[in-house]
């Protein structure tokens, strides 16, 4: 049997007596939910254990590998540390905001999934506005930040969320704009609607694109090299500082559900959803992509070094700000040459040619921005010896 | 409508995580700018000084180790020097060779320890310390076939060592001295070239030659500035007068300077220490004198080039079995003076890099 919102709608009200649709509904949805939510959870937990033993390579050591096979035990473990720790919090803390941040923050993450499809048939609910909703969710994730900032009456915390709210307000505009060029090639909202448009993936089409929204993301989930907002080295742990218990379980979930969410988005938008060759089934490709993508944003995480509070701001409105349009200008402009005013889905030939002149046009636009934005000063300079204490001239 | 605003004060450290140790700063900050700046010191006060009174000469070398934690060969030199100075001791040449290889080995070490946390407050999550602490470890065998110990190594001794290197310490060291060029170009090339490492410490607390110079600044620190200064050079101990090795400078004296610099000194210590191990000679390490020296009423000043700067020991003698005064110019304190002047005026994520940048050891600090 499979198990659809139809299937279990149909068992449930085959057992209710007339009149009581509503309840085999919501205990239908509720139902699913449930399902969707808890395999999350659960998904998240054995992310950790990837993410952690992925890094542990990055940095030659070997990360978790004590609790069960490979470690694998090891997320359970973290869990029940942290579930069974005291819940503290400051005195002069916003009791109320501080304890809701948490929640704040995790539930836009699982919001997103409803609507993300894992296969063709497989999703809890097919808007046709998807990627408004996803813009829309994601950017609470903000309220969250500053609550757990705000209620949690420390300084350190204070300005972590201040930055946070910065950073994350500009890096949703290159990422909102970089979703618009998918969406423009797609012609349509709805995140089945460009999966199913994705005859070449997207990430080949608009490289540009693929580019800026990664980098967006990576800024949005706040993760190096713009993980600022906790900053270990500068802010301790920035807005969570003052959490514990299971509290900061809820933050620490929520904050590896972020690269999750973000994968996934990427999976549907870029590199074609749940398409690929019949061999394997459009879930396993799913999973698979998302995979890729998570160990891409690893990869960055691990390698790169942390950039400072006003470059970042400057490279959102600099550097990913003028791409995110080109992109878009680039995408419409074709679109109207390619197209001319059918509405009928792009053929391969068309995507391919479009796609080359993408890849033209991306090489030269980071070219050239890297020249504009780069700065010469950074070049290393012949260094002379200061004639106050130069012991060889003295010799001489 | 204009919005009220108010400069904040945060008391960054004694527990945080950038602070080397324990170390507080307390902050002024205008929004993300440092308007100003305190460091309070004391945290990690042993009284090494007053213990030294309390000590025989010997049993001291083992306070020193405690000093600068990470570059416990060179702390040790340094206190030696100065008792040698005071009590006219003669070294055997071979106790001077592995003296300067340890110590060269030490500044590799303490120079790895440095650059895995530069970048580790950089941001670059644990990987670049992981790399760092790689080789370092390999080091830390090296002293312990010389002298058992890793960190602690309390190696030197007034007149010679404590015991000869064991014959299989010389072809590991042949081995470590064969890759440690390796490891460096592999550090060299994810780092230097690096375009988010060189945004964030190009021009970032310059500290100019003339003000280095007055506020008696010694070290990595000082030649990142461009003042060629070296004790090894300007005023040669041990054996360092018949090596052959540069003095690596910067050329502005900003953070990436003084990151730039220590790694060159790598280099150049790899090249001492080749020179050390090809005209080694065969003999004694130690000389024999009485447990309980008794130097004779006087004072000296002994300094060395420590991995941090110039570490000296001032020795008064009034002819017993302890000092009346071991006074110790610690390098990391004198360098932290002009915190202040580079710091104001920068961004917090600024204050962390520079002050990282000054690989300050608290140890050192707090005697």
């Amino acid at each position: 049997m499979e198990l659809g919102f139809r299937n279990i709608h149909a068992f449930v009200s085959g057992i209710l007596p007339d009149g009581l649709e509503w309840i085999a509904f919501s205990i239908s949805g509720i139902f699913l939910a449930l399902v969707v939510i808890n395999a999350l959870v659960g998904v998240a937990a054995l992310y950790t254990w990837f993410e952690r033993r992925v890094l542990g390579r990055f940095q030659s050591r070997l990360g978790p590998n004590r609790w069960g096979p490979f470690g694998l035990l090891q997320p359970l473990a973290d869990i029940i540390k942290l579930i069974t720790k005291e819940d503290i919090s400051p005195n002069s803390a916003d009791r109320i905001v501080s304890t809701l941040a948490p929640i704040a923050l995790l539930v836009p993450a699982f919001l997103v999934f409803a609507i993300i499809p894992f296969g063709t048939n497989s999703f809890l609910g097919d808007l046709n506005v998807g990627v408004l909703f996803i813009m829309g969710v994601t950017g609470m994730n903000t309220f969250g930040i500053f609550m757990g900032g705000w209620g949690s009456r420390n300084k350190y915390a204070m300005l972590g969320a201040m930055r946070g709210v910065a950073m994350l307000v500009s890096y949703e505009v290159p990422m909102a704009l970089a979703l618009a060029g998918a969406v423009l090639l797609a012609g349509s909202l709805s995140l089945s609607g460009i999966v199913a448009s994705q005859t070449l993936p997207f990430l080949i089409v608009q490289p540009l694109g693929f580019l800026v929204f990664i980098i967006a993301a990576s800024a949005e989930m706040s993760r190096a090299p713009f993980d600022m907002i906790e900053a270990e080295s500068e802010l301790t742990g920035g807005y969570h500082t003052e959490f514990s218990g299971i509290k900061f379980a809820i933050f620490q979930l929520a904050e590896f559900m972020a690269p999750l969410v973000t994968a996934a988005i990427l999976t549907v938008v870029f590199l074609g959803g749940s398409r690929g060759p019949d061999l394997i089934p459009g879930q396993v490709w799913f999973i698979l992509k998302a995979l890729a993508a998570t160990f891409l944003l690893l990869w960055i995480r691990a390698t790169w070094p942390r950039l400072r509070v006003d470059q970042i701001m400057g490279f959102a409105w600099k550097g990913l700000f003028p791409l995110a349009l080109l992109n878009i200008f680039l995408i419409a402009a074709e679109i109207q040459f390619f197209q001319s005013g059918g509405i009928e889905p792009i053929g391969v030939s068309t995507l391919l040619i479009m796609s080359g002149i993408n890849w033209l046009v991306t090489g030269i636009a980071i070219y050239i921005l890297a020249n504009v934005l780069g700065q010469p000063s950074l070049q290393p300079k012949k260094p002379v010896p200061s004639p106050l204490a130069n012991m060889y001239a003295e010799a001489e | 409508m204009p919005i009220r605003t108010e400069p904040v004060t945060i008391n960054l450290g004694p527990q945080h995580p950038s602070t080397h140790g324990v170390f507080r700063l307390r902050v002024t900050f205008d929004g993300e700018e440092v308007i100003d700046l305190e460091p309070v010191f004391g945290y990690l006060h042993r009284g090494t000084e007053k213990l030294a009174e309390e000590r025989t000469y010997t049993q001291i070398v083992t306070l020193t180790d405690r000093l600068d934690y990470e570059s416990a060969m060179s702390n040790n030199l340094g206190y030696v020097t100065a008792l040698e100075k005071l009590g006219g001791i003669e070294v055997p040449e071979r106790a001077m060779y592995l003296r300067v290889i340890s110590v060269e080995l030490q500044r590799i070490a303490s120079h790895l320890v440095f650059t895995g946390f530069f970048l580790q407050e950089l941001g670059t999550f644990v990987t670049m310390l992981m790399y760092c602490f790689r080789e370092r470890e390999r080091i830390l065998d090296l002293f312990e076939m010389l002298c058992g110990a890793r960190i602690t190594v309390s190696y030197m001794r007034p007149g010679g060592l404590t015991q000869d290197a064991p014959s299989d310490f010389w072809p590991a060291l042949n081995d470590f001295l064969e890759d440690m060029p390796g490891y460096i170009d592999e550090l060299e090339e994810l780092i230097t070239r690096n375009e988010i490492v060189l945004s964030r410490t190009r021009d970032v607390g310059v500290l100019d030659p003339e003000v280095a110079i007055d506020a008696s600044i010694s070290g990595p620190i000082l030649r990142a500035s461009g003042v060629q200064w070296d004790l090894r050079k300007a005023d040669p101990y041990e054996i360092y007068s018949e090596m052959d090795f540069e003095i690596p400078i910067g050329a502005t004296g900003d953070c990436f300077d003084r990151y730039i610099v220590r790694l060159q000194e790598m280099r150049e210590s790899v090249k001492i220490i080749k020179q050390c191990v090809d005209k080694i000679p065969d003999g004694t390490v130690k000389t024999d004198g009485a447990f309980f020296m008794r130097p004779p009423e006087g004072d000296a000043y002994g300094c060395v080039e420590a991995p941090r700067g110039e570490l000296g020991f001032y020795i008064v003698s009034d002819g017993g079995i302890s000092p009346y005064r071991c006074k110790i110019r610690s390098p990391s304190f004198i360098n932290t003076t002009m915190l202040r002047d580079m710091i104001v005026g920068g961004k917090m994520s600024d204050l962390i890099v520079i002050f990282g940048s000054l690989a300050v050891n608290m140890g050192e600090v707090d005697r």
